[in-house]
């Protein structure tokens, strides 16, 4: 999902940038926040980012024959919610730009905005309800990490649309949803197996943490 | 969850990333298959003529360091989940 260096035009990197750098900030002030509070969830704050850190260097093959990596972001926006996940998600940003050339330095604030603050905001909302509905917290965090990482390629899309509407809008957003987010549908599911995984192993290790965080159904808690 | 369910998952996980590897057997990068989707929206942008106006400051040199670099990239994520996992789990059951 990565929009490569250079290829937005400058006022859209200045607009994403805005955004991204008030949900970053935002997000380092609640790290604060949480850290002061509950000390031990540093070391689930180090797992959430460590899993972004993983999959997001996996280039998983997708039945449409091309390549992309899933994003790992679900599983800090069920737990420590969007903002945070925004923060977790520009270190992998930053590496990925710094070092492999993935992604970019002026493109940072675009990527920033679709990986880590659509892709956690819908997963976040979607944890949320479905918890709240007494839905079992692994199947919620199946569907928050499936449509997180998704809807993260979905607004990839968008934000090439509106810099490239060529022909038309309808047209270049076609053409980017089918490049991205039909490829990713494969990969969404596999991070949302991946995330079922490590989320079933955390219930069981850390029990009464997730519970302090808020991020269990009622009926788990 | 049983670990027989766990195992299954992971199962379905390796079946859903290995099939379009049976699927286009044979092919390859020449003939435009598992191409990243990064560059193939590159590729797009291009073709509405817009040049990229800024390229990155620095790029691995070659393909070897690239994957050197994301291999780096994975063994820190997974030093670091094994490590609390590994701790966690040997913390035992909470009370």
């Amino acid at each position: 999902m990565h929009i490569m260096e250079g290829y937005l035009p400058l006022t859209w990197c200045i607009i994403w940038f805005v955004i991204s750098l008030a949900v970053v900030a935002f997000g380092i002030y609640q790290i604060k926040k949480i850290v002061d509070e509950t000390p031990e969830s540093k070391a689930l704050l180090a797992v959430s980012g460590a899993f972004m850190f993983i999959l997001s260097s996996l280039k998983l093959p997708s039945v449409t024959g091309s390549c992309s990596h899933p994003c790992g972001n679900g599983l800090g926006a069920a737990l420590f919610g969007p903002a945070v996940t925004a923060v977790l998600a520009t270190i992998v940003l930053l590496f990925q730009a710094l070092l492999l050339a993935h992604g970019g330095l002026t493109t940072l604030g675009a990527n920033i905005f679709s990986m880590g603050i659509v892709g956690p905001v819908v997963a976040w909302l979607v944890y949320k309800g479905l918890t709240k509905a007494n839905i079992s917290s692994t199947i919620a965090i199946f569907f928050a990490a499936f449509l997180g990482d998704l809807l993260t390629y979905v607004a990839t899309s968008f934000q090439l649309a509106f810099a490239f509407p060529a022909p038309t809008f309808a047209g270049a957003l076609t053409n980017f949803l089918t490049i991205f987010a039909v490829t990713q549908i494969p990969l969404a599911i596999g991070e949302g197996i991946l995330t079922v995984i490590i989320w079933d192993r955390l219930k069981a290790y850390k029990p009464k943490l997730l519970d302090k965080l808020g991020a269990l159904a009622p009926n788990e808690a | 969850m049983k670990t027989s369910t766990l195992i299954i998952l992971a199962v379905v996980c390796i079946i859903l990333f290995v099939a379009p590897l049976i699927m286009f057997s044979g092919h390859g990068e020449d003939d435009g298959y598992f191409g990243g989707a990064d560059d193939a929206a590159g590729e797009a942008i291009e073709k509405t003529g817009f040049e990229p106006w800024f390229s990155s400051i620095w790029e691995p040199p070659s393909g070897e360091i690239e994957s050197l670099l994301f291999a780096l990239q994975a063994a820190i994520g997974a030093i670091i989940i094994g490590y609390f996992f590994g701790y966690w789990r040997g913390q035992g059951k909470e009370e």
